[in-house]
């Protein structure tokens, strides 16, 4: 990647990456606690559990999609935002394991019977289970010595995250009654950041012939 | 199991937990409110007498609040709170229903007629939605089998076909792009299901007329049936003698029957329905966990008899 030429933007100086990263993760946070907040005191109207877990599933495959837009932001855009992507990730599987526990507790008040019964016959919790669990290894190597460690194959592993997002796009569709407009959304948004890996190595490929057939300055 | 015990207290004097835990909220909603009186006086619920019956029960009633808050009625949007704050734009006068198909006596009777010829009733029931949620709801209504006395349905008659208004210039869900289901939204009963003593057109909630996003002028209420046979706005009855199509089985056969009665056993082929969740039983986040659902909601001892010898798990 890093023959590839970039625009030069406008950036944010280096030595605030690091607080704007901080910041990044208690703004994303946000949301998920502000709902227990309303939850507790009653603003989260006549179904709280419901809506609670709810919204905790759709920031989880919110902060999925983002973490997946860095890629193409960067390749067409020229803007490099991957100072951010692990804080996505990891935001997204703090939501999901929010969503989750939110899943065991409030909602199923952990009644076990219930609990594995629903996760085996249901199609929907089970491939949100896989999302959960395909999650758990990106998460855990998610830091510097992971990456200096794995090497080539942490690349490989964090590709987990594409089937990460169809099981998430499939969990949530598969929970409703009908695709509403919200959902037909995020469907379309999937399909536009998998569907770009697909086609993402026929434009890196153009563009490398490109410039080698441009004349050398 | 109890059935129709009455009430220790009544339901007057209990201002609902959920209701209290949201106090706040009504300061905020005071001011919206007044903005929505100047908007349209049809949306405003007028007082609807009513006398007592025996169907009561002794469980907690759902509040107002979330009775008139919290609900499907695609006509006005998909989401849960979309009827409420789109139902104001429906008129509901003048309104007839059109009463016709295998009857003596085909007729169309105007909503103020009902609301002046038959006698209302209070009918406390539980609701039970397809998607797990609960309620328990005070209805003002009438047995079914009063406006089917007036058309005098023929020998041939085997089912009850209802449809719902079709207004897409007031009914927002009805008109766009995005529109959820096949219009007019439809839904039948067999003709000994429409005549059991437990299946009423509603016209009010809380001694009150219906709200618009409750289903006004008037509703099909069955008790023991999945909250989505309560056809809403009401303008057709027909009696037929094949099965009449109902909507949520056209969309998707595999996963809502005709019948629809609320069954723990027969789950949805995409989740489960052997627990449900009672809405504003939860204080907060907590404590809301879910309770079991029962055979027919809890109607087994009154209606399981009139599905003698059908398999429920094919008949769903």
């Amino acid at each position: 990647m890093t023959s590839l030429t970039l625009p030069a933007l406008p950036a944010l100086p280096k030595r605030y990456r690091p607080a704007s990263v901080w910041a990044l993760y208690a703004v994303g946070l946000l949301p998920g606690l502000y709902a227990f907040y309303l939850g507790i005191f009653g603003g989260l109207g006549a179904d709280p559990v419901r809506a609670f877990e709810h919204l905790l599933g759709l920031w989880a495959l919110r902060f999925v999609c983002l973490g997946l837009t860095v890629t193409p932001v960067r390749d067409l855009f020229g803007i490099n935002l991957i100072a951010y992507r692990r804080a996505l990730g990891l935001l997204a599987f703090y939501y999901v394991l929010a969503h989750f526990t939110v899943y065991l507790t409030l909602d199923r008040g952990l009644i076990l019977s219930s609990i594995a019964g629903d996760i085996l016959k249901r199609p929907y919790i089970m491939l949100g289970m896989a999302g959960l669990l395909m999650l758990i290894p990106l998460a855990l190597t998610s830091n510097q010595w992971s990456i200096r460690r794995l090497g080539q194959r942490w690349n490989m592993l964090h590709k987990l995250v594409y089937p990460v997002l169809l099981v998430a796009i499939l969990h949530y569709a598969l929970s409703l009654k009908v695709i509403d407009p919200e959902a037909a959304f995020y469907i379309a948004v999937t399909t536009l950041l998998l569907g770009y890996r697909l086609i993402r190595p026929k434009i890196m490929e153009r563009r490398r012939a490109k410039r080698m057939a441009a004349p050398r300055t | 199991m109890p059935h129709y015990h009455p009430p220790k207290i009544a339901s007057s004097e209990i201002t609902p937990k959920s209701l209290y835990m949201r106090r706040r909220e009504f300061i905020g909603a005071a001011a919206g409110g007044f903005s929505a009186m100047a908007l349209g006086s049809q949306a405003l619920a007028a007082p609807l007498a009513a006398k007592p019956s025996i169907y009561k029960l002794d469980e907690k009633l759902t509040s107002k609040e979330d009775v008139t808050t919290y609900n499907n009625f695609y006509e006005f949007g998909t989401g849960k709170d979309d009827p409420a704050r789109n139902a104001g734009s429906l008129n509901t006068r003048p309104w007839t229903i059109e009463v016709g198909g295998l009857v003596a006596k085909p007729q169309v009777i105007d909503i103020e007629t009902i609301l002046k010829e038959i006698p209302m009733e209070e009918r406390v029931y539980r609701m039970r939605c397809v998607e797990a949620w609960s309620m328990v709801i005070p209805w003002i209504g009438f047995p079914i089998s009063a406006i089917l006395d007036r058309v005098e349905p023929l020998g041939s008659a085997k089912y009850v076909a209802f449809e719902t208004l079709v207004r897409p210039e007031e009914m927002q869900g009805q008109a766009g792009l995005f529109q959820a289901l096949e219009w007019p939204y439809v839904e039948g009963l067999r003709l000994d299901e429409a005549r059991h003593p437990l299946a009423i057109l509603a016209t009010g909630l809380y001694g009150e007329t219906l709200p618009n996003q409750n289903g006004a002028p008037i509703r099909l209420v069955v008790p023991w049936k999945y909250g989505f046979k309560g056809i809403k706005s009401i303008v057709k009855i027909t009696l037929t003698e094949q099965e009449p199509p109902s909507t949520w089985n056209r969309l998707q056969p595999s996963e809502y029957g005709f019948y629809a009665n609320v069954n723990p056993e027969v789950d949805h082929p995409r989740w489960s329905q052997a627990t449900e969740r009672r809405i504003g039983e939860a204080d907060g986040l907590f404590g809301g966990a879910r309770i079991n659902t029962l055979p027919f909601n809890g109607y087994a001892d009154e209606v399981a008899n009139l599905y003698d010898g059908m398999d429920l798990t094919r008949f769903f």
